[in-house]
């Protein structure tokens, strides 16, 4: 548990120094790409928590240069098939890599596609994999493709080979993904209830049951969505065998992989067809996200095509009227007293600028100026996309599925609304023993006027405005204002008042009398904290239950595990910066 | 009553005692004639008692303590000093029968009474705290424990602010009256707080208060408010009224007087849909045009119109003559530009007018009398002070038409014995002032006083042809008089005030500037008229101690005296100190008062609560005992005032 909370805590960072806009193809083939990898990891199970935790987690991953060690592992198999492929036949790969461009093209070809692949399944169940071989790529991705060879061909030369994916819809991956979001969301409601409502043991039976059903749910959505990818993965192989250099041989030991996993796909799609999933669509969604993925390259800057892109997709997606994106962080996240953190010994900072200091002590390479100037926003890219926050705590007005939904501008409007309308109030006012904050800069703002706010109500809340006070008593039902205390005929009033109307706060406030009040402080805060260890817990209890679920037999993990390491050929990119994960040993 | 035997009146069921006590509501002192005459009648009439109003407020405590255990109203108006003290006993011996309590003259007395009344009493409705302005926020937040309370009145209370006004309407939601004219301290926060939290109020006056329009939505909204005083609030303007959305709907009197920036336009907003409302008063307030009569036309129930020093036009008079609407109450008095043609035709339309106001209206003539008189016979009251233009002969019209006429009003016009004797053919007059009319003579008055037997009022400021003749006329005719003013009626005697002795409920006489009357002549009224109240013996030269000697052994009820040029000395004064009741005092250029004499006069006189005294006595009087003074609840005034030899005959209304 302590190891997950450290990989936990490392990772639940949040974004708002990341570049706008980062590469929604890179973002989602990275969930994509670890979350099957990692799902089955108990840890890790947690993690699952929110689909934009992983996103999260991996834009993390993206823009601190980490691998893991399952990059290095990835990496290894990778550079052992690029050295092989690449010297042979660098154009052929660059021609299949950078289709994107062709998008419309692609949409009025997809029933083409379709109707040319349905009976490549067929075949690809019977026929032996050599016979496979010579399938030919689609005519179009190759007049397309040899566009960019000359553009990227040098920069880009070291990614592996994918296949032509023209017919691969991002937006649809978008909806898919979203629709898990929702799902996850649900579940975790589910969860909260049970964890704060202490529900009695039969409704907690009820509760159980729910949540296995909305993960198995999430399960086999997560799955059938990335199962869309299989078709591209199994367009690749040609292509990489079909290089003269007889890789076919190195490949060889997996090459039954991808047949299995097109066969488990194929299950688990018709799994999701129950769930009103449209598979045609599923694969070209994840055709056309895959080829935006190989497109961008997420070291070089990718924002330039892939942020109108994104826009656009969220067009798609159920927003609300404005054409902003909504974003929400999970309350971890929003809790967590850093902001940034040192790939390497896992110190957390507030300020980016105070971490790039940090790293100096890490090595000379953090020293050149580049390393320790301020990450550059594109200057000549698009205008940033607008980005609006939403409350996770549901039911907030702040929170995006409100009826009346009000978007949060920033982070910091994000941190400071949570704390103040969703958190205990744990820092008291140490002059007057009885205003209580979230937020420590409001108690810090109410310390330099405690004692100057006169205007007094029976509840115990002061004021420095009449107007705010008057505003404040019409609304409420039997608050009174109070009169100043300073005239001392009117303190037997004033308790009688108190006793008489049963509002305590008076006499802690006005005679100095309710220490009490401020031991509620810590007690509350302690209090939640064990609502914290609660939720994380629940969440593995069901992971448990997550893992015995019928439908998934263990075969099935072992294949994807296997297949899914050719899939990820985009992720030799990561693989190019010699960046220790520091948190490796935990995987 | 008092005179039988006590055996035969204790064979009365103690039920038929009440109910003839319920017949005695008209004057205190019966029911204390009653009670007076056997231990009985004494316990039945202290068991009865619901209301007292005590005099003195040293005896309040053993009274409420033992003799009226059952009261509901107390109307402290007469005890100036209340201490806390006496509040608590008050409180602890009403406990839960009390209802009312009155307080508005009353001073001394803080919060901590105030709470204790609250606390102990708890099922009191109305609190009248008017001219507390020593009460601050403590005395309104005692208050606001009073969760009954429906009525309360906080006139003057200056020092209370916002907060303490917050405290009330938060603790007292039953409250229907509320009365804060004159409340400097409070802005639009209390008043918008008090109308937000108490959603039942039916009576909102916020005269002369330092509102604006921000307060105006949430009393708009109040759903049963029925009466809004809205009298002097200069900062409340079209601007702000035109903005509400909607008038208020349930308003029955609406009183914008003195709002000189509201204009016809802010009127129909405010008035906006308000369908009940009966009664408008517009005094010094907007001119009465078109504009505003066609304002006007949308209310329906409107019967009574105050537009007191307005200026109006007639095409504004004939605008609202020709509304839908029936009217019984118009003012017009002291407004400018009315003139035969508007009021004429307005008094056509409007037949069941029953009082009209036209005072100081100096242009209208016999024309708009010989309107008013043959379209409205239903009339009560009219008054028609200084109509200069109209004639005598428009008198005989009134007397003969407005049969039914309570009140007239006359002063200073050219009404003659001719005009008078008409008049008196009104036999339900009460009220009849015929001051300054000069033409008027005995002959006149001896038909009022052979016709007029409800007469209750009669005013002959400076009729100089008035002699003894036609005041015992009067006194003999009118057994129901209680006020009259003979004041600069040269030709008065003592046979006068003989006659009136025997207008046993005389209670306010006015003789000053009266030469000829001497101190035998008050004897007389002293000893007849017991229930006297008020004297002004002003400038009657002759009256000296003799005549206060019986005043002060005979009217017990004396309140009100004005000594002043009189040849009273320190002997009078002192003698007149033993009435308990005696209030208020004017001693000016009294020729024969010492200082040392002055002293002994106020210190004996324990119920002083105001005095006039000239200031050249103000350094020889010790200061110790004005401080003393003072502190007993008596206010001195000061005045400088040359001493005026002779009887100046040019010198219009003195008083």
């Amino acid at each position: 548990m302590d190891v997950f909370n450290l990989i936990f805590y490392h990772f639940l960072l949040l974004p708002h120094d990341l570049e706008p806009a980062s590469d929604i193809a890179y973002r989602i083939w990275s969930c994509w790409n670890l979350e099957i990898r990692f799902l089955w990891s108990a840890p890790f199970c947690s993690l699952w928590g929110s689909c934009w935790n992983l996103k999260i987690w991996f834009q993390r991953y993206h823009s601190f240069g980490i691998k893991g060690d399952h990059f290095d592992m990835d990496l290894k198999q990778r550079q052992s098939s690029e050295t092989l492929t690449n010297p042979s036949d660098p154009n052929g790969q660059s021609e299949n890599r950078f289709p994107s461009p062709s998008f419309p093209h692609v949409d009025s070809q997809h029933q083409k596609w379709d109707m040319a692949t349905s009976p490549n399944y067929d075949t690809q169940m019977d026929v032996p994999f050599t016979e496979y071989q010579p399938l030919p790529n689609p005519p179009s991705s190759q007049s397309f493709g040899s566009e960019h060879v000359t553009k990227r061909a040098v920069q880009l030369n070291t990614m592996p080979i994918t296949c032509s994916l023209q017919d691969w819809d991002p937006q649809l991956m978008l909806t898919n993904l979203s629709f898990l979001e929702q799902k996850i969301q649900q579940l975790q409601s589910i969860i909260r209830s049970i964890v704060s409502e202490e529900c009695p043991i039969s409704d907690l039976a009820a509760h159980q049951q729910l949540a296995t059903a909305d993960l198995t749910t999430i399960i086999i959505q997560l799955i059938s969505t990335a199962g869309t990818l299989l078709p591209s993965v199994k367009n690749t192989l040609p292509v990489t065998n079909s290089s003269p250099n007889g890789l076919s041989n190195i490949l060889e030991p997996s090459s039954s992989a991808p047949l299995n996993t097109s066969l488990h796909s194929n299950e688990i799609l018709a799994v999701g067809q129950h769930h009103g999933l449209d598979y045609d669509d599923q694969v070209k969604g994840c055709g056309a996200e895959q080829n935006q993925m190989n497109d961008s390259d997420p070291l070089v800057s990718m924002e330039d095509n892939d942020s109108k892109e994104y826009e656009d997709a969220m067009d798609g997606e159920n927003l609300p009227p404005g054409s902003y994106e909504v974003l929400q962080l999970e309350k971890e996240e929003i809790l967590a007293p850093h902001t940034h953190f040192c790939a390497i010994c896992g110190k957390g900072f507030k300020r980016d600028a105070n971490l790039r200091m940090h790293m100096r002590g890490h090595g000379d390479e953090y020293k050149t100026p580049a390393a320790l100037s301020k990450p550059a926003k594109d200057s000549n890219s698009e205008p940033p996309l607008i980005k609006r926050y939403s409350c996770p705590y549901v039911g907030c007005k702040r929170n995006k599925d409100h009826k009346k939904f009000q978007p949060l501008k920033t982070i910091l409007c994000v941190k400071n609304h949570y704390k103040r309308s969703h958190c205990d109030k744990s820092y008291t006012c140490s002059r007057c023993n009885c205003k209580k904050f979230s937020v420590i800069a409001d108690l810090k703002t109410h310390e330099k006027h405690c004692g100057r706010d006169k205007w007094l109500c029976s509840c115990g809340t002061t004021f420095s405005r009449k107007d705010k006070l008057f505003g404040h008593v019409a609304l409420f039902q039997g608050h009174s204002p109070v009169l100043p205390v300073d005239e001392p005929k009117f303190i037997g009033a004033a308790e009688q008042v108190q006793s008489s109307e049963g509002i305590g706060c008076i006499g802690s406030r006005g005679f100095g009398v309710g220490s009490s009040s401020s031991n509620g402080g810590p007690n509350a805060l302690e209090v939640k904290g064990i609502d914290g260890h609660g939720y994380f817990s629940t969440i593995n209890f069901d992971t448990s239950n997550f893992s015995g679920i019928p439908e998934f037999p263990q075969s099935g993990f072992e294949v994807t595990e296997n297949s899914f390491s050719f899939i990820p050929s985009g992720s030799c990119t990561f693989g190019q910066k010699d960046v220790m994960n520091p948190n490796s040993n935990i995987l | 009553m008092d005179s039988t035997s006590s055996s035969c009146f204790e064979k009365l069921n103690e039920e038929i005692i009440f109910t003839i006590l319920d017949y005695l509501e008209e004057n205190p002192l019966d029911k204390k004639s009653l009670a007076l005459v056997s231990k009985y009648f004494y316990l039945i009439e202290s068991r009865h008692r619901k209301t007292l109003k005590p005099l003195r407020q040293d005896l309040l405590p053993s009274v409420v303590s033992r003799r009226y255990r059952s009261l509901r109203s107390l109307d402290l108006a007469l005890c100036p000093l209340i201490t806390d003290k006496t509040l608590t006993l008050v409180s602890h011996h009403c406990r839960s029968t009390l209802r009312s309590v009155n307080l508005s003259k009353s001073m001394l007395f803080t919060h901590v009474g105030l709470s204790d009344l609250v606390l102990n009493c708890e099922f009191l409705v109305d609190i009248d705290l008017s001219n507390g302005t020593d009460l601050t926020d403590c005395a309104a937040a005692a208050i606001s424990r009073a969760k009954n309370l429906e009525k309360l009145s906080l006139a003057r209370c200056k020092l209370i602010t916002d907060l303490g006004i917050g405290c009330i309407a938060v603790g007292c939601p039953k409250l229907k009256s509320i009365n804060l004219k004159w409340c400097l301290g409070l802005s639009d926060l209390g008043v918008g707080l008090v109308a937000i939290k108490c959603r039942e109020l039916r009576h909102l006056d916020l005269s002369h208060m330092q509102v604006t329009k921000k307060c105006l939505p949430s009393i708009i909204k109040l759903p049963c408010l029925e009466e809004l005083i809205l009298a002097g609030c200069i900062g409340i303007d079209d601007k702000g009224l035109t903005t509400l959305p909607l008038g208020c709907q349930s308003l029955k009197t609406l009183d914008i007087s003195n709002c000189f920036n509201v204009s016809h336009k802010g009127l129909s907003s405010i008035t906006n849909g308000a369908m009940l409302l009966s009664q408008l008063i517009l005094s010094q307030c907007t001119p009465v045009t078109q504009a505003l009569a066609e304002s006007l036309q949308k209310l329906p129930n409107l019967q009574s119109i105050i537009l007191d020093g307005c200026h109006v036009t007639s095409a504004g008079l004939k605008a609202i003559g020709s509304c839908s609407f029936s009217l019984r109450e118009l003012n017009l008095r002291k407004c400018h530009g009315v003139t035969d043609e508007g009021l004429s035709f307005l008094v056509t339309k409007h037949k069941e007018l029953k009082k009209l106001d036209i005072t100081c209206c100096r242009k209208i003539t016999h024309v708009s009398i010989a309107s008013i008189t043959s379209s409205c016979p239903w009339l009560l009251s009219l008054r028609m002070e200084s109509c200069g233009l109209v004639p005598k002969e428009s008198f005989a019209l009134i007397g003969s038409s407005c049969r039914f006429l309570e009140e007239l009003d006359v002063t200073d016009n050219e009404v003659d014995d001719e005009g008078l004797k008409s008049i008196s053919r009104c036999s339900r007059l009460r009220s009849l002032k015929v001051g300054i009319c000069s033409k008027i003579s005995d002959t006149g008055l001896i038909h009022v006083g052979l016709s007029c037997p409800q007469l209750v009022e009669l005013d002959l400021y400076r009729v100089i042809g008035v002699t003894d003749v036609g005041v015992a006329a009067i006194s003999s005719g009118c057994p129901r008089l209680q006020m009259i003013n003979l004041a600069y009626c040269p030709e008065i005697t003592d046979e006068s005030l003989r006659s009136l002795s025997k207008c046993l409920r005389l209670t306010t006489l006015e003789m000053r500037g009266c030469p000829r009357i001497t101190s035998v002549g008050l004897s007389a009224v002293a000893m007849g008229c017991k229930q006297i109240s008020k004297i002004d013996i002003k400038k009657c030269h002759e009256i000296n101690d003799a005549g206060m000697l019986p005043l002060a052994k005979f009217s017990q009820h004396l309140r009100q005296i004005n000594l002043s040029y009189c040849s009273v000395t320190d002997v009078g004064l002192l003698a007149l100190a033993n009435i308990s009741h005696l209030q208020n005092m004017t001693i000016l250029h009294l020729r024969g008062l010492t200082p040392n004499g002055l002293a002994a006069a106020l210190l004996a006189c324990g119920g002083l609560i105001k005095v006039k005294l000239h200031s050249a006595f103000k350094p020889l009087l010790n200061q110790t005992l004005i401080n003393h003074m003072e502190a007993r609840g008596c206010t001195f005034h000061w005045r400088d005032k040359p001493f005026q030899g002779e009887v100046d005959k040019k010198i219009w209304k003195v008083h």
